[in-house]
């Protein structure tokens, strides 16, 4: 699927993705709240397919995932950033939200053409015919990932251990 | 193998005799907090699609502190929604008694060599009693909840050393600030941060734990410090030990991510200037700036001792002007304590506004949060954009001590030039 590119600086932080006093209400709420200090016209504004392009430490503070899950909420096809905050990555690929650390952003600019591909690692800037190289998964995450998140992959696991159990 | 203390208690999760930094490992779960913002109200759709229940009730502790005192009808229904599924899963619960990071330890469910993960960013504060304890989202909690284990790629350890003692007038939270402004906001590097040296041996329980809980702010993944004599001493008095754990230290020799040293007899009181806590520099040095309103609260700026310190600054003085002080110690058993010792009367008498035992401000919570272009000083660990409130209030984080010396000035004021003499400030 292919979108556009919102550029952001380093230290994007999760009260700016989902702000404290947006918490108690739905996702729909957050949602609308989503980056409103950084970028005022981001949640009016994004589409499915859209990417986040970032500099480090995306995702800094709270360990709130509907940091996360409002982006995903968003439609957004995943984040690239230089460097991601530890908590909000594990939280993203939880949530199937792709999330990918790229060395050199500094072919991408704001609003670019893209479609971002996380299987291969390659964010293709379709516009100027240029790829973005992203850094692989770590190998313990790929089948969480390919299965759509943390709960879909245990799902699995327990209908596994269950059949296993029927079996025996 | 020469082991850092996070490689130590991981190797012991994991049921491994030793595990390299960089290895992804699966430990079980020796405790796992939830609070009720990212707890009941998340983890148990998640247990029901799944199917499953507790792995273990007994090792499950619930507390209540985001949505307390439940002033909105939403705030409300969530408390009830907690205290039910408290009851239903038969887990331990502290309704009300104050901040997670606070009373887990107060309640003596910490014990040194742990491994543990609570559903919220500030749980490396559990470090500071030997415990690898780390923060995770709600996703991950229900899995750990439903699993009783968790991956973790072994961290690299950086190690803080800070020699010689901290001046009067200086705390933990100066050391954090600082930390935060030369190491910026990603030093930590999802790594185990360990403190170390005479300063930090010489610091109360307290006081470690604003170091361990600031561990997040350096975006480490915990935020050790190896228990020794003083560990023990309130182990003992929340009723427990540190067993096999007491004395437990990085190796010698073992590989380490990073070793800083810092002069602790040369630290000035800092303050972090809107809107991170990177932009860290002593007070000596912070332009003039006036505050409508400052905070002394938060797991990071109102547990006992920090209630204590900035009382000895306030005790018969008087706010400025057109000040509001506003104070959330940390937890109900501190706050007790604080009263016994005539500490909450301090506050009193100089008209602060005594707010509940609870996240509240912090956390952006609450009818007292920050309103449109206030300009706050406060004790808490964050100052992100909109954090506290509106996304134009402006928050300095700095010490208790600052803090409560700025209230008295209605600026940035260096609390040195107001510690009474004789005053016992940690």
């Amino acid at each position: 699927m292919s979108g556009r590119i919102f550029l952001l600086g380093d230290d994007i932080d999760t009260d700016q993705l989902a702000p404290g006093q947006y918490m108690k209400g739905g996702l729909d709420m957050l949602a609308a709240h989503c980056l409103e200090a950084a970028r005022p016209d981001f949640a009016g504004s994004v589409k499915p397919g859209d990417v986040i392009v970032a500099g480090k430490n995306f995702g800094m503070g709270s360990s709130r995932e509907q940091a996360a899950e409002a982006l995903k909420h968003l439609g957004l096809a995943g984040v690239v950033a230089k460097s991601f905050a530890g908590i909000f990555y594990r939280n993203a690929l939880n949530l199937g939200l792709p999330v990918l650390v790229a060395d050199d952003i500094s072919a991408v600019e704001d609003g670019d053409a893209a479609s971002l591909d996380p299987a291969a690692g390659e964010l293709v800037l379709e516009a100027r015919n240029r790829t973005v190289r992203l850094e692989p998964l770590p190998d313990n995450l790929k089948p969480m990932l390919a299965d759509g998140g943390l709960v879909p992959h245990l799902k699995k696991r327990f209908a596994a251990e269950r059949a296993k159990e029927a079996g025996e | 193998m020469a082991s850092t203390l996070a490689q130590k208690i991981i190797a012991r999760a994991a049921g491994r005799d030793s595990v390299r930094p960089g290895e992804v490992v699966t430990a079980q779960v020796d405790l796992a907090m939830i609070h009720d913002s990212g707890g009941p109200r998340r983890v148990e759709p998640i247990l029901k699609e799944l199917g499953v229940g507790l792995f273990d009730a007994s090792k499950v502790v619930l507390i209540s502190d985001h949505f307390v005192p439940g002033d909105t009808d939403e705030g409300a229904r969530i408390l009830e929604l907690t205290r039910q599924w408290a009851r239903e899963r038969k887990v331990a619960f502290h309704d009300g008694e104050g901040i997670c990071h606070v009373v887990l330890p107060e309640r003596g469910h910490l014990k040194p060599g742990m491994l543990v993960v609570g559903g919220d960013s500030h749980s490396p504060t559990g470090g500071a009693f030997g415990a690898y304890m780390f923060g995770i989202g709600a996703t991950e909690m229900a899995g750990v909840l439903a699993t009783g284990e968790i991956w973790l790629k072994v961290p690299g350890t950086i190690l803080i050393e800070w020699q010689g003692r901290l001046s009067p007038g200086v705390l933990a939270k100066d050391i954090m600030l600082a930390l935060c402004g030369r190491l910026g906001m990603d030093g930590g590097q999802y790594q185990a941060v360990e403190y170390t040296g005479e300063a930090i041996a010489a610091l109360s329980m307290q006081e470690r734990m604003t170091l361990s809980n600031m561990a997040a702010e350096l975006g480490g993944q915990a935020g050790l410090i190896a228990p020794d004599a003083t560990t023990e001493a309130y182990l003992e008095s929340v009723g427990g030990s540190a067993g096999d754990w007491l004395g437990l230290v990085t190796d010698p020799g073992a590989e380490l991510a990073a070793h800083h040293v810092f002069d602790a007899s040369t630290l000035e009181p800092q303050v972090a200037a809107p809107h991170s806590p990177a932009n860290a520099m002593p007070v000596t040095q912070a332009p003039e700036t006036r505050f409508e309103v400052a905070y002394i609260g938060a797991c990071t700026g109102a547990k006992y001792e920090d209630l204590k310190g900035a009382a000895s600054i306030l005790r018969g003085r008087k706010l400025a002007p057109g000040l509001a002080l506003k104070v959330a110690p940390a937890s109900m058993r501190d706050q007790q304590r604080a009263a016994d010792e005539g500490i909450m009367a301090v506050f009193e008498e100089a008209g602060a506004q005594v707010l509940p035992n609870a996240c509240g401000i912090c956390a952006g919570y609450g009818a007292d949060r920050l309103g449109e272009d206030v300009t706050c000083i406060s004790s808490t660990a964050r100052n992100f954009q909109g954090r506290m409130g509106a996304s134009s209030s402006k928050i300095w984080l700095a010490s208790p001590l600052t803090v409560a010396a700025s209230a008295i000035t209605g600026q940035i004021a260096d609390p040195r030039e107001f510690l009474n003499d004789g005053e016992g400030v940690a």
